[in-house]
């Protein structure tokens, strides 16, 4: 007299058809709404869709976009990085610092040594099993205590004529060089993420830790490795960065993490992990640096009101996404 | 009829643990109480090693440039017990001293009013994402940090404004039976906030919450309105703190009030003893912490280190902390 | 009975947690070829047992042996690669991956370019669905499926592992009787294979189905080891319990005494309870000093009546009647103030407030009324307190200790008295005797037996089926979220219970259609 469930649906799920609707639209809506917002600004402002403002989008964009790539991953494994930013302005430092004594060294050193503090958080948060909140939380506060201290709290100004510069100014094929790397990054991010194995794990440790575990998925060296990554690509950011600027700013990077965790989270990739994807965070980057412009675009505002809709747009998106994951579970 | 989960481990054997001394104990005793040997032990060294340090004078400034600090903490505790937090509190420093001086020209309570009236607001707005959409609270705080001050700087104009009501300015710049208003303010907030969390069924449901959200619901506990009425704490704790710090400057500064302040705060808080994942909230402990990390800059400063490196050692402290906390089976 | 070689050993384990001795010098041994049924109550330590086998806990003291060498991993990886394969209670699954890279995860298929090769990966998962008669749609995400697939999965992959070793943890509980059957037939072959499976099962006709040999744990210690065929079912409950054969054959199992008085007029009605898609129509109704229980398999519905009455969850419709006035749906609060209480499934997660204290804890749903415009009285609290410590004999050290301490007995107790002090007149219990060993166990029974005898309605939901034929009046069946028959006094017995869970029909004398109600 109960009628038995058709297989692929359950007494306590819903159809799969429209979990995956909803699943889809919170996911992709990012990219969706990237396209929307393009095409409306086009018609909007003329100068909009030109190669001098489309190059600016990109560019200013390129160097949070490194840091977001290696955010992705670690939001995804249901943790957090709040270290990034002032990872930015030692990098540059340290970049401002050795370049006179040898150019490759200014562009290695960064990542190495920003690399290695990330693998440290990432010992504390998977062996010592702290919070990554308040692991990188410190590691925002002291790494910028030493990039402070490293360059007497002044920027370090760059030679002219170094080739270092290069990295941050030049251009292959018209392309801005920061672009290039910020590219291959989420390139070669998004391809681990979805099709290798390591990403795989990385969405079962943020879908279920005890689970993973439990599998036998080796979930303490996959954390270490993404806040290592993510580390790196920070360190990365701060000497290309200076090497734009031709400076070292130990001040440059302030409140990037703050950034890129919006761009994370507008990018459809869920706080609490174990779902997102990385062509997701590039429309989340490339939003955030899309509503820059456009605020500049229309120039009476001013950099004040540029924080109030950023800030009003976040709402509007997770307000969204909440709705959405709702749907989806019910 | 099946099971659907085994509970793995506790036993029945009427054990109760013995209490008597012995070194788990001791140190279990310290690590509660880290936050106030690492002060005395700093306080120590200052005695010993920084000139004029036992002075009414240093003791003043210490204290006076705390209490902003104290005062958002405290905001910023109460949203951690619930297993959240409350990221935007700088922000609403800045919104609350840009409104002060535009409605002062109405007398001090309308514009005293208005300035605390524009951080309960941005508390309700935290809040209510919070506990009624959902959102996390990291996110929805965020977007408040990043939205609140640049409202603030709109409605300033941009500008610095003078403030000039006497009465405002002595909540700033008065001393009371020679103890300066703002450390008064912030004794007050502190004896409040204590009261709520040790004697209300405010406080309990706020630890409930934090430490089991399901259970708290379950028991009946309020838990939306809680959440709300904690994040619109939160906000007029800011607000005031904003208004203290204005009225200590003269002027308000939209731009630079309270800029990373949030940071001080959930410093103040962890180092304290609260911990990040809700169930308990230690407002003594708070005041403490605040009083810790910045005693260290003042101590780097006055004995001519580097400041900066004050800002890396409060980094190792945190993880210290931290650590020492876990050993609780806490955090 | 040919003698096989041990694949898998314990010898004299010994494991202690604060406070507690989970293991108690535990020696046990697993055959090639072998079906071994691990079988306890509550709390006995077979979960314990398992986890120190797996790597999950390292043994205090003795050695954990597997092919005759001695091991000692120190998680749950290193053991499967070594060839132990554990199936777990709960579905230790990734809800939110696909059912294909559920199966796969950390050991997908690659293709030349050393990426995942989703293709062949879901082709595979399909054929190894197939093999085993799981019809899902491989690439659909995990938790889309009901529980009963998601546990086949989880079976699938253990197995697709290629072990020498399988541990099931109670592998039936969310499984459908043709599900089972695949199982059998699954677990048939690895024996034949060779591979040694140890089966964790409170389900005593499926233990002698397919198990050769038995091993009976008892508050940490081994009761009894040998071959089933030789233990009749009264001697192997016997066993577990502790008791004397004949006790058991008296009284019972449980601590239960089994007859109650009820008044005429209902204490509680449920009215056509709707939720979909968990509930349809659910009817029934509770008379003062009556024990109704609720009987279902996993996802059949129980916990979930129990949250919709209690107002923890929504109702799409449907009502609720205490003492014939309507309360609001969708509030705990509203149900607490009109007298009911609920005590959850899962303490640690629904239940205890780990940091606060004993006190605090009991105290929890009665801040309304120890308090006077906000403010908490704590000579009202600790009066309350200490009266229901005492009646409860809650063994603390102090009021003020902090809860998680306690014995899971003892936390369920401070649950208990969190909603006794409330003076309910209905008191729901999911699972109240889970997780907590043999003694404690027989006091709540007898606890709720009192209970009844004060007057109080209760619901009681167990998936011990001697605490549900001994301790209920009625028996209301539920299945897929419908009420499929309601059993009471003498029809309450464990055949016709399975029987109706099973098909969903009358089957014994006078048992009722779904939605009528036997006289109370």
């Amino acid at each position: 007299m109960s009628t038995r469930p058709a297989d692929t649906e359950s007494v306590g799920g819903s159809p799969a058809w429209r979990e995956r609707l909803f699943t889809t639209l919170q996911r992709r809506g990012a990219i969706v709404v990237l396209i929307l917002v393009v095409a409306v600004s086009a018609v909007v402002f003329d100068n909009f869709l030109t190669e001098q403002n489309l190059e600016n989008i990109v560019l200013q964009g390129a160097f949070l976009g490194l840091i977001v790539v290696g955010m992705t991953f670690v939001i995804i494994s249901g943790g957090i990085d709040l270290s990034v930013g002032s990872m930015v302005g030692l990098g540059g430092i340290l970049a401002a610092l050795t370049v006179q004594v040898s150019w490759p060294l200014a562009l290695i050193l960064p990542p190495l040594a920003c690399g290695l503090i990330g693998f440290g958080n990432g010992l504390l948060i998977a062996k010592a099993k702290m919070a990554p909140f308040i692991v990188t939380l410190a590691g925002l506060l002291g790494i910028r205590g030493l990039a402070l201290a490293f360059a007497n709290e002044k920027p370090i100004r760059i030679g002219g004529g170094s080739p270092f510069d290069w990295f941050g100014q030049g251009q292959i094929l018209g392309i801005s060089v920061p672009v290039i790397f910020v590219v291959i990054a989420f390139a070669v991010g998004g391809l681990v993420l979805a099709r290798t194995s390591y990403g795989r794990i990385i969405f079962a440790i943020g879908g279920s830790e005890e689970s993973a575990r439990l599998m036998g998925l080796p979930v303490d060296r996959t954390k270490v490795i993404a806040y290592t990554a993510s580390g790196a690509l920070a360190g990365l950011a701060g000497a290309l960065l200076a090497a734009r600027l031709s400076a070292g700013d130990p001040n440059a990077g302030l409140a990037w993490e703050l950034d890129a965790i919006s761009a994370v989270v507008v990018g459809g990739t869920l706080l609490t992990g174990g779902a997102g994807t990385m062509s997701g965070s590039l429309a989340g980057v490339l939003l955030l640096s899309i509503l820059q412009n456009l605020i500049n675009q229309v120039g009476t505002l001013g950099s004040y009101a540029q924080q109030v809709v950023s800030g009003f747009f976040l709402i509007v998106v997770v307000v969204v996404q909440a709705y959405l994951s709702r749907k989806e579970r019910s | 009829m099946g099971f659907r989960r085994m509970e793995s481990v506790r036993m029945d054997r009427g054990a109760t643990p013995n209490k008597s001394f012995d070194i788990s104990t001791a140190t279990s005793w310290v690590r509660g109480r880290g936050v106030y040997v690492a002060f005395v032990v700093l306080v120590i060294f200052n005695l010993i090693a920084t000139p004029n340090f036992a002075s009414v004078a240093t003791l003043s400034t210490l204290l006076i440039t705390v209490s902003p600090i104290v005062l958002v903490a405290l905001g910023v505790a109460l949203a951690i017990g619930t297993e959240g937090i409350d990221l935007s509190v700088g922000s609403v420093m800045a919104l609350a001293s840009a409104f002060l001086p535009l409605y002062l020209g109405y007398g001090w309570p309308i514009g005293l009013s208005v300035a605390l009236l524009v951080g309960a607001l941005a508390g309700l707005v935290n809040g209510s994402l919070v506990a009624f959409v959902g959102v996390q609270p990291i996110i929805a705080t965020l977007a408040m940090l990043v939205g609140g001050r640049g409202l603030a700087q709109i409605f300033a104009g941009g500008q610095s404004l003078l403030v000039t009501d006497p009465v405002i300015l002595w909540l700033g710049q008065g001393r009371p039976f020679g103890i300066p208003a703002p450390v008064i303010v912030a004794a007050a907030a502190v004896l409040m906030v204590g009261f709520l969390v040790k004697r209300t069924t405010f406080g309990r449901y706020v630890v409930a919450i934090g430490g089991n959200r399901s259970a708290s619901y379950l028991s009946g506990h309020p838990v939306r309105r809680t959440l709300l009425a904690v994040y619109v704490i939160s906000g007029l704790l800011a607000a005031l703190a904003g208004v203290v710090a204005t009225a200590r400057l003269g002027a308000s500064d939209p731009s630079n009030i309270g800029l990373l302040i949030e940071l001080s705060a959930i410093t103040a808080v962890v180092v304290g003893g609260t911990p990040l994942s809700g169930g308990k909230v230690k407002v003594m402990g708070t005041v403490m912490g605040a009083l810790l990390i910045q005693l260290i800059s003042n101590t780097f400063i006055a004995n001519d280190l580097p400041f900066t490196w004050a800002q890396v050692l409060t980094a190792a402290i945190i993880l210290v902390a931290v650590y020492l906390q876990k050993g609780r089976g806490v955090v | 009975m040919e003698h096989r070689s041990p694949v898998l050993e314990a010898r004299r384990v010994t494991k202690r947690f604060p406070g507690v001795l989970a293991l108690d010098d535990v020696s046990f041994e697993l055959r090639l070829g072998e079906v071994h049924a691990l079988v306890g109550e509550n709390g006995a330590g077979k979960s314990t047992l398992i986890k120190v086998i797996t790597g999950v806990y390292s043994p205090d003291e003795g050695q954990v042996l597997f092919n005759g060498g001695e091991v000692s991993f120190a998680e749950p990886r290193e053991a499967q690669a070594a060839g132990i394969s554990t199936i777990y209670q709960e579905i230790n699954l990734i809800p939110l991956l696909s059912v294909a890279q559920n199966v796969f995860l950390g050991r997908e298929p690659r293709n030349s370019l050393g990426l995942i090769d989703k293709a062949s990966m879901n082709r595979a998962a399909g054929e190894i669905l197939e093999r085993y008669g799981i019809r899902a749609d491989v690439t659909a995400p995990l938790r889309s499926l009901g529980l009963g697939v998601q546990q086949m999965v989880a079976i699938a992959r253990a197995i697709s592992v290629e072990a020498q070793a399988v541990i099931m943890d109670e592998p039936t509980s969310s499984l459908e009787a043709r599900e089972v059957e695949t199982l059998f037939g699954v677990i048939r072959q690895l024996r034949e294979e060779g591979v040694g499976v140890i089966y964790v099962s409170h389900r005593l006709e499926e233990l002698y189905e397919i198990c050769d040999r038995v091993t009976v744990l008892r508050d940490g210690r081994v009761a009894h080891t040998g071959e089933l065929a030789e233990l009749s079912r009264l001697q192997l409950i016997a066993h577990m319990l502790g008791r004397e054969l004949s006790e058991v054959e008296k009284e019972g199992a449980t601590g239960f005494s089994g007859e109650h008085e009820t008044a005429r007029e209902p204490v509680l009605v449920a009215q056509d309870l709707n939720q979909h898609p968990r509930l349809r129509e659910v009817s029934f109704d509770v008379h003062p000093g009556e024990v109704v229980g609720l009987a279902g398999l996993l996802g059949a519905g129980r916990t979930e009546t129990a949250k919709a009455i209690f107002g923890a969850e929504p109702l799409d419709s449907g009502s609720v009647r205490v003492e014939g006035k309507e309360i609001k749906t969708g509030s705990p609060g509203a149900a607490i103030k009109a007298g009911i209480a609920f005590l959850p499934e899962d303490r640690k997660l629904e239940g205890i407030i780990p940091d606060l204290s004993v006190k605090e804890n009991i105290a929890a749903a009665a801040m309304p009324r120890l308090a006077r415009a906000g403010m908490v009285s704590e000579k009202a609290q600790d009066e309350l307190v200490e009266e229901f410590m005492q009646s409860l004999g809650i063994k603390a050290s102090s009021p003020d200790q902090p809860v998680r301490e306690l014995s899971g007995g003892n936390q369920q107790k401070v649950l208990l008295a969190r909603w006794l002090c409330m003076n309910p007149k209905v008191l729901m219990l999911d699972e109240p005797t889970r997780g907590i060993d043999v003694g404690a166990k027989a006091e709540i029974q007898k606890l709720v037996d009192d209970l009844a005898a004060k007057g109080l309605g209760i619901i009681l939901i167990s998936s011990e089926l001697e605490e549900m034929t001994e301790g209920s009046d009625r028996v209301v069946a539920l299945k897929d979220g419908a009420v499929v028959g309601v059993l009471s006094e003498e029809e309450i017995t464990e055949n016709n219970l399975m029987e109706m869970l099973a098909h969903g029909e009358d089957s014994g004398d006078g048992v009722q259609e779904n939605g009528e109600r036997a006289d109370g």
